[in-house]
């Protein structure tokens, strides 16, 4: 089976999609000739062509409704945000029109289309290419919210997203990209939207957590293995709509969970999480739920010092997770 | 001699009379609402009057058998020209579940319809017009011959989907005809406390695209404009910006009272260039119509919307349990 990084996962996936169905097109900031900033078009301009792989005037709000109104057309755009950080000009767009398309016209019109955007730090990018976004999107019924952890989820998932027939939004770490390699089968596979999955069995503690706060897990979940600490991981994928089932079923495997996001604490995907356990699971657990998120400020500071303090890592986690484990 | 300007323009005397007999139906229909609502009986209107000849004689040059419109709220007069009926827009009004924008979801004014390739629409202004775009785009890579047509209130064109989506068409040169409806008001405030520039047409130029200015009042002067542009569009020059200048004869919306804001000799005198008194006057110089069949023609659209109220009172509301269905695919 070929190994690949997650940013190759992505490439791969809009290739083989792009092959498939000639109704699948690129559109965003310099992702035809350059490839993208990051490279995850690299090679498509030159196989597609510039008509299936458009490098857009620098306006996310045009990227986003011209995608919607080709996907209303019956086209199946897939539109890069070149950071998830430069979403918000488009976000009229995505939340009045995409995630409501379907719902306000009575199932008369849908908007198919798929916006994917680096989100996440870690990369001294500062405040402003560096933040977690999916929670402004987290409450818009009509959108879902993908948001993988490994360079197999990126391809099934991203797959998915294109041939999901309501709006997309893909989240992708941008640290994950050269970080993360992984077997990717070469066949041609979807993995659903909206399941979440269990990244590692365990019997004394649950961790749920998204993106590439699950390679941390599994990191410390090593080390905790080795003083005799079995942790049991869940990986959401889909943090919106959340897969609940999963959620308490993982919650109460254990009774006790830490929830982990890189996003800021109030607000977030994880408070959510929480929420349907407390409803859910009170009597199944044997502590408070713990949460483990970025500090409640605006975003990831520029100097490594203060970086270094918002961002999450395998140090931050194990430490959340040995703490539960010894409650 | 009298000008007999229809003809010049390849319309003839039956199509001039389809156009005005839409002109009327959507003024009538937009009267009948205002009624319903003063009386209680539906919760909100929005209207389109002193618009329509725009509406109408920009929709009449386009291919009502194969374009794409993305209308903004006031374009009864272009919906009705696509397709959609007085019954239909009355189960809107009244909110009812046959309603084909939205199944009474949405408030009135907020035009959607597949089969009529009506975009559906939503309440943030100019949203569509990149929507518009996408579709021309869209057409463009398929190949396929239609254009889309949008169109805005002039308030629309200081929203940076305007400047965006404008911008996208001029450098992908797609075939979008973008018309913007100045009424003079956006809201209570006018023209000159909205845009800088002395007239909407004159920012087509920083898209590389043609702007012309066009008397809206003028159903033909409308058409030509929107025929040249189509014809442009169709030759794979690239998008227009057409500017329509009329007046909007009522209050913002039902909830309005324009008395706060502009005084009622200003109405009246606009009054003077309604559309459907002027183009009626146009219609009778060149002997297409008369008062017999004025008259006719009036009976007809009254028993329309009088069967289209009755209809859409009687018809059922949606199941309150249908709010939960069509988040996503079902």
């Amino acid at each position: 089976m070929p190994v690949m990084t997650y940013i190759q996962a992505i490439t791969t996936a809009l290739r083989e999609e792009m092959q498939r169905d000639k109704k699948v097109f690129i559109l965003g900031e310099d992702v035809g000739k350059k490839g993208g900033v990051f490279r995850a078009t690299d090679g498509l301009y030159e196989e597609f062509g510039e008509d299936r792989v458009l490098d857009t005037p620098l306006a996310e709000s045009a990227i986003a409704g011209v995608g919607i109104g080709a996907a209303m057309y019956g086209l199946r755009p897939v539109a890069e945000m070149q950071f998830a950080d430069f979403i918000m000009p488009a976000i009229n767009q995505i939340i009045s029109e995409a995630a409501k398309m379907r719902y306000r016209s009575n199932n008369d019109w849908s908007a198919p289309i798929t916006i994917r955007a680096p989100y996440g730090g870690g990369v001294h990018g500062a405040l402003y290419h560096s933040q977690s976004v999916e929670a402004i999107f987290a409450n818009q019924p009509g959108l879902k919210i993908v948001m993988p952890s490994t360079p197999y989820d990126v391809k099934g998932l991203l797959k998915a997203a294109i041939r999901d027939n309501d709006p997309v939004l893909f989240f992708e770490h941008k640290r994950a990209y050269r970080l993360l390699k992984g077997e990717v089968p070469a066949d041609d596979y979807v993995l659903p939207i909206g399941k979440a999955d269990v990244k590692r069995e365990g019997e004394d503690i649950t961790v749920i957590t998204y993106g590439l706060c699950v390679h941390f897990a599994l990191q410390a979940a090593e080390k905790l293995a080795e003083d005799g600490i079995d942790a049991h991981i869940l990986d959401l994928r889909t943090v919106y709509p959340l897969d609940q089932e999963a959620i308490i079923e993982a919650a109460k495997k254990t009774g006790k969970v830490l929830l982990i996001t890189e996003d800021n604490k109030e607000g977030s995907i994880i408070g959510e999480v929480a929420a349907i356990i407390a409803e859910h699971c009170l009597f199944d657990l044997d502590s408070p739920i713990q949460r483990l998120a970025g500090p409640d400020i605006p975003s990831m500071p520029y100097a490594p010092t203060m970086e270094k303090f918002f961002m999450m890592n395998p140090d931050k986690v194990e430490k959340a997770m040995r703490d539960l484990a010894e409650y | 001699m009298l000008e007999n300007r229809h003809r010049e323009l390849g319309l003839s005397d039956e199509e001039v009379m389809e156009m005005f007999k839409t002109m009327l139906l959507a003024r009538k229909l937009d009267e009948r609402m205002w009624l319903l609502n003063r009386s209680g009986k539906i919760p909100f209107a929005i209207s389109c009057q002193g618009q329509e000849a725009a509406q109408v004689g920009a929709s009449f040059a386009l291919n009502r058998e194969k374009d794409y419109v993305a209308p903004y709220y006031r374009d009864m007069g272009v919906v009705l020209a696509f397709g959609m009926t007085a019954k239909e827009l009355m189960l809107s009004s009244f909110a009812k579940a046959d309603d084909p924008n939205s199944g009474g979801r949405q408030m009135p004014g907020h035009f959607g319809q597949k089969k009529n390739r009506i975009l559906s629409g939503s309440s943030p202004v100019t949203t569509q017009l990149p929507h518009a775009v996408g579709v021309a785009l869209a057409g463009k890579m398929e190949k396929k011959d239609f254009v889309s047509f949008v169109t805005l209130g002039e308030g629309s064109s200081n929203q940076g989907d305007f400047h965006e989506g404008l911008n996208f068409a001029g450098v992908y040169k797609l075939p979008v005809i973008t018309m913007v409806e100045n009424n003079k008001y956006a809201i209570s405030i006018p023209y000159e406390r909205q845009v800088a520039s002395k007239n909407v047409a004159d920012r087509a130029e920083s898209y590389g695209m043609p702007g012309v200015t066009v008397d809206g009042n003028d159903p033909l002067a409308v058409y030509q404009a929107v025929k040249e542009a189509r014809a442009r569009a169709a030759a794979g020059d690239g998008p227009s910006l057409i500017e329509a200048v009329s007046y909007r004869l009522t209050p913002h919306s039902s909830d309005d009272d324009d008395s706060t804001y502009r005084g009622k000799s200003e109405v009246e005198e606009a009054r003077k260039k309604d559309s459907i008194i002027t183009f009626a006057n146009y219609m009778r110089e060149t002997n297409i119509l008369t008062d017999d069949k004025e008259k006719l023609l009036v009976d007809e659209i009254m028993g329309i919307i009088n069967e289209a109220t009755d209809f859409a009172e009687n018809a059922p509301y949606a199941e309150a349990e249908h709010a939960l269905k069509y988040v996503y695919e079902e």
